[in-house]
C-alpha cells in the first residue's frame, strides 16, 4: 500500500515539474516587458533598463527558469506587477473561494448524477431513463456560462430569489455550483448508467440471483461496487472541468476566486498573477487525481493486491496438489 | 420400482421474443430426474440446454424470455407458477446452478469467503461468525485451504474458481444442482480434478444432478442416465447403457460417429452434414430431417412423439413410429 | 475492432442458359455504417442539424437579412420583431444576421482547431504506442502535462501568450485537443499492435510505416471518429468560453460567446439578447453530439445498449 503510494507520488512529480516548464515558457514569450509594465509608462527608459537587470531580465532562458524554480521552492511566485505586493498572498486569499466551489460543484455532479445513473441503467428504457437522458444530453450541450446566464436571469432578475454576483452565504453557491457542475453531472450520469448497465449483464450478478438473493440486494450488494470503480476516473476528470468551469462562471457571477483573478491579470498584462494561478490550479488538479488513485487502489482489490506483500505466505495461483477428495 | 423423482419437467416450452422475430429456445421437453440420480443433458451449442437450466431456476431473462408453457416440478411446488419470493427461496436451498465460465461467475470486489457465506446467511438463519465457519468447511471441501477464506477471485486459478463456485452451490446442501458445463472452460487436467470433485460431493451428500454437456466422455463418467437434445426437443433419453450402448436416434447416432475411437481404424471422422438450425427459423416436423440420412417424406410433415422402445429408453423418431420402414434399437 | 475489409455478399443470378450463377458483390464497409447510422432518428436529427448549419454558414451573405456589422442607431436594443427577428443589440446590429454569420466562425473554428490537433494528437499517439518504450513514455509524458491543467485554462494561457485573435484561438484550442487523440490512439494501437495479422504482416516484410499506415490505422480510425465530432463541440465551447472573457474572438467579429459577453451588460433590461446566441451554441453542439453518438454505435453496434 505504502509503496503504492509512494510511486504515484513519484510519477506525479515529473509532470508538476513539466508544468511548470510550460507554465514559464508561456508566460516568457508573452508580450511585454516586465520592468516596463511593473514601472509604468511614465517610467524612464534607464530606470526600466536598471530594473531589468535587478530582476535578472536579461540572463538566459535557461538561468530565469532556475531562478523561477528557485523561488518557487522558497513559496516565492512573483510579484504582482500592479500592487507590487507577492502573487502568493493574493493566491492565499482567493485559493479557498475557488477550491469550495470546485469541491462542492463536483460533490453535487456525484450526489445528482450516480444516482440518476443508477436509476437510468436500472429502469432502462423507461420514461424516466429517457427523461433522464434528455436532460444529461441538455447538460452537456449548454456553454456553463450561458446556464448561468439564464438561471441568473430567471433566479436574479425575475424572481428576485438568489442574489446574483458574490459569494457571501450558502444562498450565494446555488447558482454558480449549478452551471459549474451541470456538464460533470450529466456525465457522470451517463457513464454510471453505461457501468453500471454493464455490470448487471455481468455474469457474477447471474450467480448473485442464482443464490436467490432479493434483486435489490444483487444490485446494492454486488452490483454497486463493481459499477462505481470505473466512476472514480470519471469524478477525477470532472473535477479538472470543474475548475475551468470556475474560472469562467467566476466572471459571471463576480466571485473573487483565482480565475477571475486570472482573467483580470490577463487583461491588465499582470502575467504573475496568472502564472501562479494556473500552477496553483495544476497542483489542485495533480493532488486530486492523486487521491483519486488511492481511492482506487482502496476500493478495487485487484489493484491492492498488486502492491501488497503477505510476508511469509506465497501468494499461489498455482493449483492445489491433486487433492484427494472429502 | 417407484423412483422418488425430485423434478418432473413436462412439455417445457421457453421462447425468446426478438425484433428478429420469435426464438424458440425450447419446444416441448420432458424429463426426470429422481432423488440422488445425475442426468445428463446433452447437445451441441444451441440446442436449448442452458436455457432448460435457466428454465428451471426461473431465471430466464425477461423480457425478452419467457416460459410459454409447461409444468416444471420439485417435489411438491410447481416452479413455473410459484411466487417470486418462493423462487428466491428455492434458489440456493432447494435448487444450486453452477454456470459454464468460472473467470466470470465470481464477484470480483467481493472476498470468496464472503460469496460462500452470503448463501448461507440467506438461507440458514446462523451468526456471520457461524456462516464463516460453514464457509471455510466448505472450502476445505472442495480442496482448498480455509486460510484463503479472504482472498479475492482474481488471486485463484480457474480450476480453483471453480471450485468455490461449487462451494457456493454446495453450501446450503440443495435437493438439485444444475450444472451448466462446469468444465467445459477448464484445461483438461484441471477438468478430471473438478469432475471427480463434483461426483464424489454428489455421493457424499446424495445430491440429484442435472449435468449439461456437449462432451460424451464427460457423461460417462458422471451420468446415470443422459437425455440428447436438439432444437430444442429432447430426441433421445435413456439410462446410460440405453444411449451408448443401443443408440437409437440418427442423431445420436451421429454424435458418437463424429468422435475419434481409439478402437476403431479410420481414416476419417464422420460429421453430421448441416448445421443446427436457426431458432427462429424451425424446419417443419422433425428439426433433425434435413441433416438425417435416414429421413423419409413424412419426417418434414410430422413431428414424432415419443416411443418407448425399451422401458426407460424413449426415442423421437418417425423409424421408431412405423414410418420410413421400420427401425429397431441397434446394438 | 474488426479488420477494415470490404464485406462480400452473394447475389445469385439467372444467366442465359438459365443456368444458376454465383456473383459475388463488394459492399463497402462504409455503406454498412451508413446504413446502420439511417436507422437511429437521433442521429439523422442531428445530421439534420449540422447540414442547416453549415449551410447557414455558407451561405450567410444570403441567409442573413442584414451586415453583421451594421450599425442601426435607431434601433437599439430591440426585442424581437418581423424585421429583426432575433431582436437587436445595443449598438443597433441585427441579432438574427449576427448569429447566422456567427456559424461561420464557430464552426470554422472548431473544425480546424479540431483537425490540426487530431492530426498531431493522432500521430503522436499512434507513433507512442507502435514504437512502445522510451518514445512513448516521453510522448505520454507530455499528455500528462498537458492534461494536468484543465483544457480550458490551458487554452485561456496559450490564448494569453499569443493574444486575441481568430488565429490564435485556433492555435489555443488546436493545442489543448491534442492530448486527448493522442491518448485515444495509443490506447487502440498498443490493442491493434499485438493483433496476428500485425505480426503475420511483420513476417512478410513489412515495414513500420506500411503496417501503421495501412494495418493500425483503419482499425485505430473508429474510436477517432467518434472523439473528432464529439471534440467539435467541445472546441466551439471552448472558442465561445475564450471569446466570453475577451480572449479569442474580438468584437465586431460575430462570435456567439462573445456576444453573450456583450448581453450581460445588458441582461437586467433586454434579456432577449442573452437567449439567442448561447441557443445558437447549445443546438450546435447538440446537433454534433447525437451525430457523434450515433456514429459510435454505427461504427460498433456491438457496444449498443
Amino acid at each position: 500500500m505504502f509503496r503504492y503510494i509512494l510511486k504515484r507520488i513519484l510519477v506525479t512529480i515529473p509532470v508538476l515539474l513539466g508544468v511548470t516548464i510550460v507554465i514559464f515558457t508561456l508566460m516568457f514569450f508573452t508580450n511585454g516587458d516586465p520592468a516596463r509594465l511593473i514601472l509604468g509608462d511614465t517610467a524612464s527608459d534607464a530606470e526600466v533598463a536598471e530594473l531589468r537587470e535587478s530582476m535578472g531580465l536579461n540572463e538566459p532562458f535557461i538561468n530565469q527558469y532556475f531562478n523561477y524554480m528557485k523561488g518557487l521552492f522558497k513559496g516565492n511566485l512573483g510579484i504582482s506587477y500592479t500592487t507590487k505586493l507577492p502573487v502568493m498572498d493574493e493566491i492565499k486569499v482567493r485559493l479557498p473561494v475557488t477550491a469550495r466551489l470546485a469541491f462542492f460543484s463536483c460533490l453535487f455532479a456525484v450526489c445528482v448524477g450516480v444516482p440518476a445513473g443508477i436509476i437510468s441503467a436500472v429502469r432502462q428504457y423507461s420514461v424516466l431513463d429517457n427523461f433522464i437522458t434528455v436532460l444529461a444530453l441538455l447538460g452537456i450541450t449548454m456553454p456553463n456560462f450561458w446556464l448561468a446566464l439564464l438561471l441568473i436571469l430567471f433566479f436574479s432578475v425575475q424572481l428576485g430569489w438568489l442574489p446574483p454576483s458574490g459569494l457571501y452565504g450558502p444562498l450565494y453557491y446555488i447558482m454558480p455550483v449549478i452551471s459549474i457542475s451541470a456538464a460533470s453531472v450529466a456525465t457522470i450520469t451517463r457513464m454510471t448508467r453505461s457501468s453500471m448497465l454493464e455490470v448487471i449483464r455481468s455474469d457474477y450478478i447471474r450467480t448473485a440471483r442464482a443464490k436467490g438473493l432479493s434483486e435489490g440486494k444483487v444490485i446494492i450488494r454486488h452490483g454497486l461496487k463493481n459499477a462505481l470503480i470505473p466512476i472514480l476516473t470519471v469524478v477525477g476528470i470532472q473535477f479538472a472541468g470543474g475548475l475551468s468551469g470556475a474560472v469562467v462562471n467566476e466572471q459571471v457571477f463576480a466571485i473573487p476566486g483565482l480565475g477571475k483573478m486570472m482573467v483580470d491579470a490577463i487583461k491588465s498584462r499582470n502575467y504573475p498573477l496568472v502564472e501562479g494561478g494556473v500552477l496553483i490550479i495544476a497542483l489542485m488538479c495533480c493532488i486530486v487525481n492523486l487521491a483519486i488513485d488511492l481511492m482506487y487502489a482502496v476500493a478495487d482489490p485487484r489493484i491492492k493486491s498488486q502492491y501488497e506483500h503477505v510476508r511469509g505466505k506465497k501468494k499461489s495461483k498455482a493449483e492445489p496438489a491433486p487433492v484427494r477428495e472429502a | 420400482m417407484e423412483k422418488e423423482n425430485i423434478l418432473s419437467v413436462r412439455d417445457l416450452v421457453i421462447h425468446y421474443s426478438t425484433d428478429g422475430g420469435v426464438v424458440k429456445a425450447v419446444n416441448g421437453i420432458s424429463f426426470d430426474i429422481g432423488k440422488g440420480e445425475t442426468l445428463g443433458l446433452v447437445g451441441e451449442t444451441g440446442a436449448g440446454k442452458t436455457t432448460t437450466a435457466l428454465g428451471i431456476m426461473r431465471l430466464v431473462p425477461d423480457p425478452p424470455g419467457k416460459i410459454v408453457s409447461g409444468s416444471i416440478t420439485l417435489g411438491d411446488t410447481e416452479l413455473t407458477k410459484a411466487s417470486r419470493e418462493r423462487m428466491r427461496f428455492i434458489r440456493g436451498k432447494e435448487v444450486s446452478m453452477i454456470f459454464q465460465d468460472p473467470m466470470t461467475s465470481l464477484n470480483p470486489v467481493m472476498k470468496v469467503g464472503d460469496q460462500i457465506a452470503e448463501v448461507v446467511r440467506l438461507h440458514q438463519h446462523v451468526s456471520r461468525i457461524d456462516a464463516s465457519k460453514i464457509a471455510a468447511e466448505m472450502l476445505e471441501t472442495v480442496g482448498i485451504p480455509a486460510e484463503r477464506l479472504n482472498e479475492y477471485p482474481h488471486q485463484f486459478s480457474g480450476g480453483m474458481k471453480q471450485r468455490v463456485v461449487i462451494a457456493i452451490a454446495l453450501a446450503c446442501r440443495p435437493q438439485l444442482i444444475i450444472a451448466d458445463e462446469p468444465t467445459t472452460a477448464l484445461d483438461v487436467t484441471i477438468q478430471a480434478q473438478v469432475l471427480e470433485l463434483m461426483r464424489n460431493l454428489r455421493d457424499k451428500y446424495g445430491t440429484s444432478m442435472l449435468l449439461i454437456t456437449h462432451n460424451l466422455g464427460v457423461v460417462a463418467e458422471v451420468c446415470d442416465r443422459v437425455a440428447i437434445m436438439y432444437a430444442g426437443q429432447i430426441v433421445e433419453s435413456g439410462s446410460l447403457e440405453d444411449i451408448y450402448e443401443h443408440t437409437s436416434h440418427p442423431y445420436t447416432k451421429g454424435l458418437f460417429g463424429s468422435l475419434p475411437s481409439m478402437n476403431k481404424k479410420s481414416k476419417r471422422l464422420q460429421p453430421i452434414h448441416g448445421l443446427m438450425p436457426d431458432p427462429a427459423n424451425l424446419p417443419s416436423g422433425c428439426p433433425f430431417h434435413p441433416r438425417c440420412s435416414e429421413a423419409c417424406e413424412e419426417c418434414s410433415k410430422r413431428m414424432p412423439v415419443g416411443t418407448e422402445v425399451t422401458p426407460g429408453h424413449i426415442v423421437r423418431c418417425l423409424k421408431f413410429e412405423g414410418a420410413c420402414g421400420a427401425g429397431k434399437a441397434e446394438g | 475492432m474488426k479488420i477494415f475489409a470490404k464485406k462480400m455478399t452473394e447475389v445469385s443470378t439467372v444467366d442465359a442458359a438459365g443456368e444458376q450463377v454465383i456473383t459475388v458483390k463488394k459492399r463497402g464497409q462504409a455503406a454498412d455504417v451508413w446504413r446502420r447510422l439511417r436507422k437511429s432518428p437521433l442521429a439523422m436529427i442531428g445530421l439534420f442539424g449540422l447540414i442547416i448549419l453549415i449551410l447557414c454558414a455558407i451561405f450567410a451573405n444570403f441567409i442573413a437579412p442584414y451586415n453583421y456589422a451594421t450599425q442601426d442607431y435607431t434601433a437599439i436594443s430591440q426585442t424581437p420583431s418581423w424585421q429583426h427577428l432575433f431582436g437587436t443589440d445595443n449598438f443597433g446590429r441585427d441579432i438574427f444576421s449576427r448569429v447566422v454569420y456567427g456559424t461561420r466562425i464557430s464552426l470554422l473554428v472548431g473544425f480546424i482547431s479540431l483537425a490540426i490537433g487530431a492530426v498531431i494528437g493522432c500521430l503522436l499517439g499512434a507513433i507512442a504506442g507502435y514504437f512502445g518504450k522510451a518514445v512513448e513514455s516521453v510522448i505520454m509524458r507530455g499528455c500528462d502535462i498537458m492534461m494536468a491543467i484543465p483544457s480550458t485554462v490551458l487554452a485561456i494561457t496559450i490564448a494569453t501568450t499569443l493574444g486575441p485573435g481568430l488565429v490564435n484561438a485556433i492555435i489555443a484550442l488546436s493545442i489543448s485537443s491534442i492530448p486527448s487523440f493522442c491518448r485515444v490512439v495509443r490506447g487502440s494501437t498498443l490493442t491493434v499492435k499485438d493483433q496476428e495479422y500485425i505480426e503475420a504482416a511483420k513476417v512478410i516484410g513489412a515495414n513500420n510505416m506500411h503496417i501503421i499506415g495501412k494495418y493500425i490505422f483503419p482499425n485505430v480510425l473508429a474510436p477517432i471518429i467518434v472523439q473528432a465530432t464529439l471534440g467539435v463541440g467541445k472546441s466551439i465551447i471552448m472558442c465561445a468560453a475564450l471569446s466570453f472573457l475577451g480572449l479569442g474572438i474580438q468584437p465586431p467579429t460575430p462570435e456567439w460567446g462573445s456576444m453573450l459577453s456583450t448581453a450581460r451588460t445588458f441582461m437586467r433590461d433586454y434579456p432577449h439578447m442573452v437567449i439567442f446566441p448561447g441557443l445558437a451554441i447549445m443546438l450546435t453542439v447538440l446537433s454534433l453530439n447525437l451525430f457523434g453518438d450515433g456514429l459510435r454505435d454505427a461504427l460498433d453496434p456491438k457496444l449498443k445498449k
